[in-house]
Formats: C-alpha cells, structure tokens, sequence
C-alpha cells in the first residue's frame, strides 16, 4: 500500500542539515553593510511578521497531523516560513539596530503588522489547507514581483521564498482537490473553511500610504488582486468548489489592529524570552 | 506486502527439505556476517522478534516527537526555533523509514500503528517523561539522543539488511541532534543563574532515565542472548551503558555542570564505568504504564489518528477516482 498522501515532504532529506554556501541566510544578513530605508524596513516587518505568525500556526500541527507524511510536510512549511521571516525582521532590524529576535520577541501586540488571514486558528485540517492555498497563492504573486524590487536585499530574499512557496502553493492545491473531490464529508468540510475564512481576504490586497513611498521597491497589494482571484477561482473549480459569497471583514492588521488571536499567540511565542530578558540561548 | 506465511512451517514438526535448506542457508549467513535480506528465508522467531523491535523503535521516534514539540512554539529564539522544527521533523523521517523497514517483514503499517494505538506494544519508556523547561531541549538532544546513538550505532550492522541500512541514515541525523542539545546545555550553562540553574535540572531529570534506555542489566535482559547470536544486538545492556556514561562523563565538564551521579567512577581493574543503582521499579512501572504522560502520549497519537481519518478517507477516494479516470481514458 502506498502511504504517500502527499509527495511534497521529503522525508528522506533531514531538514537539520546545514547546506554550505547558503548566500542568503537571516545570520549573513544581520550583518551585512547595506542599510534598508525607513520605508523599505517598515515592509519588511509586514512580510516578516505574516511569515512567522502563519509559520507559528502551522506549527502547532507538528505531532497531531492526519498522517506523519503530514507532520513532516507542514513541518517543512512552516520551517520554511520562519526562514522567510527571519531573513525579512534581520534586514528590517538594521534600520533601527535591532535583531530579528528584538523584533519577534520584544514587540507589542500593536506593534505587529501581521494580516489577519494568517492569525486565524488552524481549525480542521481543511480550514488549515484553505488558509495556506489563500496565502500561498498570495506569495507566490507577491514574491514573484518582489523579485525584480530596485532593493537587492529585498529582492534577493524574495527570490529565494519564491522557490519555497511554489512548494506551498502545490501542497495546497493537491490538497484542495483531495478534499474537494474525495468524500462528501470532505467537500462539505472544504466549503465550510472558504466560507469562514474568506472575510480576511480583502485586506490582502489593500494599499497603504507606504506603498507610495516605496515605489519600485515594493509590490502593490492592489496590484495582485486580479491574478489571484483568477488562479484561486480556477484551483477551486477544477476542485468541485465554489468561490465564497462571504462578505470582507474590516480589518486592520497594518496598522496594528488585530484579530483577537494574536494576543494569544504572542503570549505563548514571547513567554520564555521576557522571562529572561538579555540572556542569549 | 511479503507473506508473512512463506515460513509458516514451524507449525509442523518434521521441517520440510525447503525449510531445512532455508535454515542452512540462514546459519551461514548469519555465521559469515552476511545480511538478511526480505526474500530469504527467515527463522519466524527472528521475523518476530525484529518486527517487534523495529516498530518499538518507530513507534519510539513518533511519540518522541511530542516532548519536543511541546516547546516549538515558545522556543525562546527565532534560530532555536528552526533547528528544533527541524528536528522533530527528522523524528518524524526516522518513524517513517523505519516503519518501512518493519513492512518488510510482511506487517503493515496500518496494523502496527493500530498496536501502539491501542497499548499492545511499547515504545522508549524516556518519553513518557515531561518536557518541562527549554532547558530539556538540551538534555534530551544531548542525553535521550546520545543514548539513542549509543543504542543504534551497533545496530547499522544488524544481520537484517533493511534495519541496518535505516540505522545508517538515522545515525547519521541522531548526531546532529545530540550536537545541538549540547550546544543548548552550553549555552544556558554560560548564561544567567537562572539559566544555569535550569540546564543542571534538566540533566538532573533525564540522567536517569537515559541510563535505562539500554535495558534492563544483563541478568535481567530474557531476550538479549538469541538476539546477539542473531546478529541483531552486538553488544550487551549494561556494556553500552557504561560506555554511554563514560562518554557523558567527560562532556558534562566541558558544560560546567554536573551528573546527578556521586557513585560515578571508573574502574581501572575491570576497565569500565561504574554508576548508581538505577530504579527499575519505577522502569518497570513507567513501562507498564504508569509513568507521568504515557496517558497523554497515546490520547494525542489516537486523537491525531481519530481527527484525521476523514482526510485520510478523502485522499482515498480522490486517488481511487482518479485511478479510475486513467483507466477510462
Ligand atoms: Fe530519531
Ligand atoms: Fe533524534
């Protein structure tokens, strides 16, 4: 019998080893010389932090997933997304003299710009998979125009995540089709996790002020709007589902306002560090 | 799947000139350090008793997994954070190959997780203790995964083929996690009192229970001798303990802190580690059941097992509706 429910998740590769000759790791570029501009710093805190708290949710499911294949792929998931976490909080830390750490485990809840798609709790595994084919259909878009951003930093970093999320994105559709075609339990399960998490998708895609100061040096979350809408749309119907009626949710998490979820995560993420603030570990 | 009958002959009294030439064929490969294969003809007594041992040992790796986690979410550094992700991922591997090694000997993953699930087999008895503190990050890398090495090392040239080659590959990755909990231990034992105070209780907990993941001592160990003439064990219980405790012995100096062990010695004239008693009654009692989390483990593994059967059932079906589709086509 074949246990491969999933062919992403490698698990013949250990994931503790160190590859040589990594240029972009979030160590080489805590020190690296070139500064990011106010505006360049702020943005990459929005990346940052929508990495590392999605990345903390999908941790959660490390041990408890639906088959080990599971435990292995959304272990790597979210590994991969604390990679792109720390890499973007390092380079925005060195516009204020302060590491990734300072910024993860130091901040206030208010101080956080993640969006609220990705503070919701993981649910049932197809709230979980709705949630990831959302973002990393939105990654994907996003990366890919970052990509070719007049800030090397940025668009080195881009381009490596880029690589990843494809991963994400291909995970996630696999998935959507299994649980949208398998059983009726399961498409009625999928249904379900569209319709709950849908109001958080607009804020995806709104503009802010900063995005003005930042020219070409970031994307436009406007920008990616129709791309998006036209590859979610055709993943869900090949998927034997529909595109959500649910209305937008008001949402701030740009500017600091948050689904009630985050305190909570952030309690649990920053508790043993503000125990012991200044010891190194 | 292998039948798991082609050697059902032991049923009968007289063996048969095929079995009689199997077994032949067994003893000298066994006598020359040769491996056994899947297709060769096996003793039953020796596909059991590697069966057994082989998902005992995967089902160790997948509930190992749970101390650990326990700590992912609130590790208290973005990096640390990664390097134990990435560690419980590789647990996760380790279960995975070597549950496939286990099928090999005609037992299908299906029924021995059912097994674990349902309390019929064991699992490392080390597990069933708390993960209390960061500081056990260290300790389990260095001590649980350190005895874990100690164990297995022997164990890549287990007569069976597939076990020794998944030994190879797990060792492998079983030495980066002992080098990472060290370097936990390290850290904390150069940092703040309250940090050191928590690596040297960390080690306080686990020593013990490291030191029983050998075994019971040798006089106690039923099983031990026809798995050492099977070429499947190399060496004894207590042999690998006091090698594990003298390796520990040394390294714990390197961190400044201490072993929760004042008998600890070496003793010149027999040339080897001498330690303190050990508690096997509370082994034995952790073992049959009653150690401080076996309850919690075996919930989280059914209730991940109960929570996830619709999207196991769901996969299922898509992949037998697309199978299908194929065939039409
Ligand atoms: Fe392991
Ligand atoms: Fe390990």
């Amino acid at each position: 019998m074949d246990h491969s429910l999933d062919s992403y998740g490698d698990a013949t590769a250990s994931a503790t080893r160190v590859t040589p000759g990594n240029a972009l790791r979030p160590e080489d570029i805590a020190i690296q010389p070139e500064r990011p501009s106010q505006a360049v710093a702020r943005y990459a805190v929005r990346l940052g932090d929508d990495s590392l708290i999605l990345s903390h949710r999908l941790s959660e499911w490390v041990s408890r997933a639906p088959e080990l294949e599971e435990d292995v792929a959304l272990g790597n998931i979210a590994l991969d997304l604390l990679g792109h976490a720390r890499s973007f909080l390092s380079y925005a830390g060195l516009a204020w003299g302060k590491t990734e750490d300072d910024l993860a485990y130091f901040r206030e809840e208010e101080e956080f710009r993640s969006l609220h798609l990705v503070e919701q709790p993981n649910g049932h595994f197809g709230v979980t998979i709705a949630r990831q084919l959302m973002v990393s259909i939105y990654q994907d878009l996003l990366y890919a125009g970052l990509t070719g951003s007049t800030d090397n930093t940025l668009a080195a970093i881009s381009a490596k995540a880029s690589k990843e999320v494809a991963y994400h994105r291909d995970h996630a559709v696999q998935w959507t089709l299994r649980l949208g075609l398998g059983t009726e339990e399961s498409a009625r399960r999928m249904r379900h996790a569209l319709e709950i998490l849908w109001p958080y998708v607009n804020e995806l895609f709104l503009d802010e002020p900063l995005h003005d100061e930042l020219g070409d040096a970031g994307v436009r979350p406007s920008a990616l709007k129709a791309a998006w809408e036209r590859e979610i749309a055709a993943v869900l119907e090949e998927a034997g589902l529909e595109v959500p009626q649910t209305r937008a949710a008001l949402c701030k998490g740009r500017q600091g306002e948050h689904s009630e979820h985050l305190g909570y995560i952030l309690a649990e993420m920053q508790v043993l560090a503000r125990k012991h603030p200044g010891a190194t570990w | 799947m292998a039948a798991q009958n082609d050697a059902g002959g032991h049923l009968s009294a007289v063996p048969s000139p095929e079995e009689q030439a199997g077994l032949e064929r067994f003893n000298a490969l066994i006598a020359e350090d040769s491996r056994i294969e899947p297709r060769d003809w096996m003793p039953e007594a020796y596909r059991k008793t590697l069966t057994r041992q082989i998902s005992q040992h995967a089902h160790s790796e997948i509930i190992g997994m749970q101390p650990e986690a326990n700590w992912i979410t609130r590790a208290p550094s973005l990096k640390r954070k990664a390097i134990l992700i990435a560690k419980v991922q590789d647990e996760a591997g380790h279960g995975l190959y070597l549950y496939s090694a286990a099928e090999t000997l005609g037992t299908p993953r299906e029924v021995l997780n059912e097994q674990l699930l349902s309390g019929k087999a064991k699992y490392s008895s080390i597990f069933n203790y708390p993960a209390l503190s960061w500081a056990d990050m260290g300790a389990i890398g260095w001590l649980v995964d350190g005895a874990a090495i100690a164990n297995q090392v022997p164990l890549c040239r287990a007569s069976y083929g597939p076990y020794g080659r998944a030994m190879v590959r797990i060792c492998k990755e079983e030495s980066f996690h002992q080098r990472q909990g060290f370097e936990i231990l390290l850290e904390l034992a150069h940092g703040t009192e309250a940090q050191k105070r928590m690596a040297q209780d960390a080690i306080n907990r686990f020593y013990e229970p490291a030191l029983m993941m050998f075994g019971p001592p040798d006089g106690d160990s039923p099983n031990s001798q026809q798995s050492m003439e099977w070429k499947i064990k190399r060496f004894s219980n207590d042999e690998l303990r006091q090698r594990f405790v003298g390796m520990i012995a040394e390294q714990v100096k390197v961190l400044g802190l201490t072993l929760p062990d004042p008998e600890l010695r070496f003793d010149e004239e027999a040339g080897r580690w001498v330690h303190k008693d050990l508690d096997w009654d509370e082994f034995k009692a952790v073992i049959a059941g009653n150690g401080p989390c076996n309850a919690q483990r075996l919930e989280r593994r059914r209730e991940a097992h109960e929570n996830g059967a619709w999207v196991r059932e769901a996969a299922a079906a898509y992949a037998a509706k697309k199978a299908q589709k194929a065939q039409v086509a």
